[in-house]
């Protein structure tokens, strides 16, 4: 499990259209771990997509993860996260499927959303939740953006670690 | 958090059984709970009288017809009625009333559910 300041587990995961992704040393690249079912997951959605489009000029890269059993939680599908994608509600968010749950536990995920942002070389810079409330928009994911804001000032993010909330992860029995 | 006891037996709530039903898995029934509470507040009513009911398998929810946490029936009645929801473990999601996405119902629905369960217990009764 990566703590602050540890490099994060590296990865490669296909995203809805078959394609691999990898963490590429972008100047800053945020992994959040969601899923199609989870009420909060949902309630945070559009701030996550919202952080995407703010900050894409910077070239912060956004990859989001389902890693969730889908024999359980049908929702929670390949077939199910390609018709979102194709809905157009993941514009500028690569959706990740963690099939084997690999790299879940090894970022010790533990919510959708579980929100990791990682540096320019890869270490885990902070880890939490997006903001402090799921019911309030205005929040705007403001401990995500604050933290962004300061890995690429090559500053540190205050603060760095939050209490992720949300739906537990479905992991396989 | 105040807890009432999970309770296999029916309480009242004046003449109104309410009953809030969760899964441990799924944090938002406290905040569900806080929300009922205080639209029976508001309605008049007894806080204390919510029924908790802990659903802890998927043979739980498929005998309560339990399709995620938190589920408020109101006399029998969801307060946010899914037909054609698979019954499981899970959370639920709701619909704010301004379109959002929440895990816990529109304190205004459920307000609109004791109203209207107070208002069918006067009919019977009259």
């Amino acid at each position: 499990m990566p703590a602050i300041g540890d490099r994060a587990p590296a990865f490669t995961l296909e995203d809805t259209s078959g394609t691999p992704h990898r963490l590429d040393g972008a100047p800053a690249t945020v992994v959040v771990f969601t899923c199609n079912h989870c009420p909060y997951a949902l309630a945070w959605h559009q701030r996550i997509v919202d952080v995407a489009r703010d900050y894409a000029g910077a070239g912060v890269r956004v990859l989001a993860i389902n890693p969730n059993d889908a024999e359980r939680y049908p929702r929670d599908s390949a077939a199910q996260m390609r018709a979102r994608v194709e809905r157009g509600e993941f514009e500028g968010v690569r959706y990740l499927r963690d099939e084997s749950q690999q790299v879940a536990r090894a970022y010790d995920a533990k919510t959708t959303p579980d929100v990791f942002v990682l540096d320019a070389g890869g270490v885990l810079r902070y880890r939490g939740a997006p903001d402090s409330d799921y019911d309030d928009p205005s929040q705007n994911a403001l401990w995500l953006r604050g933290a962004l804001d300061a890995v690429l000032e090559g500053g540190t993010p205050d603060p760095a670690e939050t209490v992720p909330v949300g739906c537990s992860i479905k992991w396989r029995p | 958090m105040r807890r009432p006891a999970t309770a296999s037996a029916t309480a009242k709530v004046g003449l109104m059984k309410v009953e809030l039903l969760f899964w441990e898995g799924c944090p938002s029934y406290t905040k569900a709970l806080a929300d009922l509470r205080a639209s029976l507040t508001d309605s008049g009513l007894d806080p204390d009288g919510v029924v908790l009911r802990e659903i802890e398998t998927e043979a739980d929810a498929e005998s309560h017809q339990f399709v995620g946490s938190p589920t408020i029936r109101i006399d029998g009645v969801d307060v946010q009625p899914l037909p054609d929801e698979p019954t499981g473990l899970t959370c639920r999601v709701y619909r704010r009333r301004d379109g959002r996405v929440s895990p816990t119902p529109d304190p205004a629905d459920v307000r609109d559910a004791l109203r209207a369960a107070a208002l069918s217990a006067a009919s019977d009764r009259s």
